[in-house]
């Protein structure tokens, strides 16, 4: 490379995470959830979406691994209107879909804002994958990393690009600890070290208002978008 | 043309959607009719000489400047299931949208513009190719490839089959791919001459049909 050909490569943002729709509006912010498999994340999506429904226009992405579960639990539980659920095949790579080859997932969330817009938030839930699964920039603006106590009190120690890198990181299922004999005060010790300045937080989606402190990271989210 | 642009565009990396698709490998494997090398490689040689064959022809006719709508209303008539259809198309969008990234140009604009829940993937994947300086062979041969390529790799998913075995199937089945290519390329321009017609409509009524079913199961790993 030659030596004045010193200004950014970074460019303009990729065309897939450009903040503005064709028509020239804000598109929404978009947040993913990521995790290990059966770590709440779905739960968390849907208490979210009963936090945030009243005050932000929301619609949810899935990427189940070969089921419709997760979509199926929210159409469920009836936290938002059929038509804001979105579910995405991922040909048994959750990981592929939301960082390597992002394109259906693209197409997931351009299609609601067509269909149900304008939207304010889209939540993109990965499936359940390892600690390495992290999204794609050119598909989210942020990511929540979801592990849960009873998956090991070692996992914050362990790191791993999800743990570390995560925008927030969430340690559910706090009523849980007790029981499996997971060391709360070690998992928010070891997070810490991990992660610097970077958010954690110890939760019980089974407590009232549970995910009350995610609801309010994603608020600080949405201001800083808009802003 | 540029060899390395071709490898870029064939690359299993290229991010156009096609890892979540198993080319009806998924069906075939429950079905019973894939349940090792033996039967994979005989069932990718019955892909790439049907489903291969006519999207190669196809993305060689765009590749050569065909127009694009008529050849994308050819893809259609050349496939009869609904659901392979509109794989097909959620493919091209993808392919579309990684390739105006790749190499913008003026032609694929104006087929997004036409198409905007996307054409045929041939079709796409045929302007992609003049897109890249590449021509109607390069086109022919990423679908050919692409033909069997793909139920292989969702193979060795699907049945945790040896990856070598997996590779072995391709590296055999690559001679007849070169043959597959240059009928079609015979065939696109064929189709220059005397019309989109020309161009070859073979089927594999199996694919069509597993297909529809796929479409309709509650569990399954590949969207088609
Ligand atoms: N005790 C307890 N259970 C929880 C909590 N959060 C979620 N669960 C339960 O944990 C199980 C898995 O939760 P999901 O939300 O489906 O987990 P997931 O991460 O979406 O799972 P996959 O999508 O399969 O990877 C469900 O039975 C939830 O009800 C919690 O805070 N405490
Ligand atoms: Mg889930």
């Amino acid at each position: 490379m030659h030596l004045d050909h010193t200004h950014s490569h970074d460019g303009p943002p990729a065309v897939s995470a450009d903040a503005h729709r064709p028509d020239g509006r804000r598109r929404a912010l978009r947040i993913g959830l990521g995790g290990p498999v059966g770590s709440g994340k779905t739960a968390t999506v849907a208490a979210l979406c009963r936090a945030l429904r009243d005050e932000l226009s929301l619609a949810v992405v899935t990427n189940d691994i070969y089921t419709r579960e997760d979509a199926e639990f929210l159409l469920r539980e009836a936290v938002l209107p059929p038509e804001r659920i979105t579910a995405v095949e991922t040909g048994a790579c959750p990981h592929t879909a939301i960082r390597d080859d992002i394109s259906a997932n693209l197409e997931a969330v351009e299609d609601l804002e067509d269909a149900v817009g304008p939207l304010d938030l889209i939540l993109v839930e990965s499936g359940g994958d390892n600690l390495t699964a992290t999204f794609s920039k050119g598909l989210v603006d942020a990511q929540i990393f979801v592990i849960d106590v009873a998956g090991g009190d070692d996992i914050p120690r362990k790191g791993g690009p999800g743990v570390t890198t995560a925008d927030l990181l969430v340690v559910n299922k706090t009523d849980l600890a007790p029981y499996v004999g997971s060391d709360l005060g070690r998992m928010a010790a070891d997070a810490k070290a991990q992660r610097a300045e970077l958010p954690v937080v110890l939760q019980s989606l089974r407590a009232e208002d549970g995910v009350g402190e995610v609801a309010a990271w994603v608020r600080g989210r949405f201001a800083a978008w808009t802003a | 043309m540029s060899r390395t642009a071709l490898l870029v565009l064939a690359d299993g990396r290229f991010p156009a959607g096609g890892h979540a698709h198993s080319g009806g490998a998924e069906a075939a494997v429950k079905a019973g009719r894939i349940t090792g090398a033996g039967s994979l490689e005989e069932f990718c040689r019955g892909r790439l000489h049907t489903a291969g064959l006519v999207a190669a022809s196809l993305a060689a006719a765009a590749a050569l400047g065909l127009d694009p709508v008529e050849l994308d209303r050819a893809a259609d008539a050349r496939t009869p299931s609904p659901a392979l259809r509109n794989a097909s198309r959620r493919l091209g969008r993808q392919l579309m949208r990684a390739a105006r990234a790749a190499w913008p140009s003026g032609e694929l604009d104006a087929l997004a513009g036409e198409f905007p829940k996307g054409a045929h993937q041939p079709v796409v994947l045929g302007l992609t190719a003049r897109a890249a300086g590449l021509g109607p062979e390069d086109a022919a041969h990423c679908c050919a490839y692409e033909s069997v390529s793909g139920p292989a790799g969702a193979t060795v998913r699907l049945l945790s089959l040896d990856p070598f075995d997996a590779t072995r199937v391709l590296a055999r089945l690559a001679p007849e791919a070169d043959l597959v290519v240059r009928q079609a390329v015979d065939a696109a321009h064929r189709a220059a001459e005397e019309g989109i017609d020309a161009l070859p409509a073979a089927s594999a009524p199996l694919l069509e049909i597993d297909a529809q079913a796929h479409a309709a199961w509650a569990v399954r790993l590949f969207a088609s």
